[in-house]
């Protein structure tokens, strides 16, 4: 039934662009709130157990988006598999960090925040914020602010992918579709026929009680 | 039979007590009029005691870790668990910290690796479940879970494993959450948990008198070992809890005849906050 709603909602509410706006938001903000370099948002793709990077805001915004790797290694996957939230710096100081992510993209973090984005039992993804300022010692303020950040992100991560699933249910041949296609017709529709369909949609309703 | 229960299994069930039998299971008193950290752990190693990091696995030869007596990796293929031994030390870096961690405090201890990442997300929760059931079949004195986990369907089974550890004489250490989602083990009352204080003493332990959470250990800005031989500053509680098994190691070592009960007293009387100058 969440499916049904969610399906609707898509159709006449969301798209993918704007849930994935509010992502990049989220990264943007992060980063500008700890004064970071780069801030990203991974979402983790459960079916080919991996991380994908879906939003990413400063070093690595143009070239990262879309980039995958296994759902368990590094930081990263520490943090997913463990739901805790991970505070590093002198990573450079990690010689295979350093040079596995040169390798895969570009540019090596001195320090990173790790927090997983999770969604009542489930854990969507994880936000990193990479680089805050050097010589400024963290606090305990700062990782609740990170927990904030994160609690977020794991909504704007969610309504994500009920889009996602919403827009997939839509683009079949089944019931769903012909929902959604109602859902958009009615949100194109001149007054007159919007007024119409909400009538019949309110009549239909009643019908079912 | 006898009804002093805890020595051996075979022992078991003790559900009742004849009067006659009082007398039989008489058990001597460890405490002292007032147990101040000196009494706890005055002097103490960790020497003899065994504990055991569940985590990402620890990087052999590592200089702030030291000897490993044992490591172990728990693995998925399908449906199957595997435990192996496994030589191929850390793929993330915090099992090593929290190594580096308790050896810090408590140099003599015995060290076991368990990695129970590398499983993927998916395979995650039965590979931790499966780590934890070996652990404690191994009868680890203290096994540090820097981990949880939120998946519902798991959480009576790690639950009944809590409780199994706690029996068995196996103290269970777990990291807090500082986030509003619900996640285990930390919070059963059988596990020690801990979040962090800003206190850069290794050894400052405050008791909460808001539990879930029970303790706050020493997790920020920690200079921790890490891959490749290197020490890094880390944050989180994550790091706090490998402060609290240090110090458990270190009161078993002098107190080996304390119970899961007996050690967590202990550490709430010798906390920081409560009396244990």
């Amino acid at each position: 039934m969440s499916d049904l709603r969610a399906a609707v909602a898509a159709g006449v509410f969301g798209t993918d662009e704007a849930f994935r706006s509010l992502l990049q938001s989220t990264v943007e903000t992060a980063r500008a709130i700890f004064h970071a370099k780069a801030s990203s948002v991974f979402l983790l793709d459960e079916e080919a157990d991996e991380l994908v990077f879906e939003a990413v805001a400063g070093e690595g915004a143009d070239t990262l988006v879309g980039r995958r790797f296994p759902s368990s290694t590094g930081v990263a996957g520490w943090v997913l598999v463990t739901r805790q939230p991970l505070v590093v710096d002198d990573l450079t100081k990690d010689t295979r960090f350093s040079r596995d992510a040169a390798a895969s993209t570009g540019y090596v973090p001195r320090g990173m925040m790790a927090v997983p984005l999770l969604a009542e039992e489930k854990a969507l993804g994880v936000l990193e914020v990479l680089d805050r300022p050097a010589g400024i010692p963290f606090t305990l303020a700062e990782m609740d602010l990170l927990g904030l950040f994160a609690n977020q992100a794991a909504i704007a991560l969610d309504l994500l992918q009920r889009a996602r699933r919403a827009q997939a249910a839509l683009a079949g041949e089944g019931e769903l579709a012909a929902l959604g296609r109602f859902a958009a017709r009615l949100e194109d529709a001149t007054e007159e026929t919007r007024a119409a369909g909400l009538q019949l949609l309110a009549a239909l309703e009643q019908l079912l009680g | 039979m006898s009804v002093v229960a805890h020595e051996t299994d075979e022992d078991l069930p003790a559900w009742s007590l004849p009067a006659s039998a009082g007398e039989s299971i008489h058990l001597p008193s460890v405490w002292p009029e007032r147990v101040t950290r000196e009494w706890a752990f005055g002097g103490a190693t960790g020497a003899g005691v065994r504990v055991c990091v569940l985590d990402s696995g620890v990087e052999l030869e590592h200089p702030l870790v030291g000897e490993v007596q044992r490591s172990v990796a728990v693995t998925k293929e399908g449906d199957e668990i595997h435990v192996d031994d496994d030589d191929s030390g850390d793929l993330c870096g915090h099992g090593t910290a929290c190594a580096g961690i308790i050896r810090a405090l408590a140099p003599e201890c015995d060290l076991t690796s368990v990695r129970v990442l590398g499983a993927g997300y998916t395979g995650s929760a039965p590979v931790l479940l499966a780590g934890l059931e070996w652990a404690i079949g191994e009868g680890f004195d203290i096994v540090n879970m820097s981990l949880s986990t939120t998946k519902r369907q798991y959480v009576d089974r790690l639950h009944e494993l809590a409780d199994r550890a706690y029996f068995k004489r196996t103290m269970l250490i777990a990291s807090a959450h500082n986030m509003p989602v619900e996640s285990f083990p930390w919070r059963f009352a059988s596990v020690v948990s801990v979040g962090s204080h800003e206190s850069l003493d290794p050894l400052a332990l405050y008791a909460n008198p808001n539990p879930p959470v029970e303790f706050f250990a020493r997790g920020l800005n920690v200079d921790v070992a890490w891959l490749g031989g290197a020490t890094i500053n880390a944050t989180g509680n994550s790091f706090a809890t490998p402060h609290v098994a240090g110090m458990c190691a270190l009161v078993l070592s002098k107190h080996p005849e304390l119970t899961p009960f007996q050690l967590k007293s202990v550490l709430h009387l010798t906390a920081t906050n409560v009396g244990g100058a």
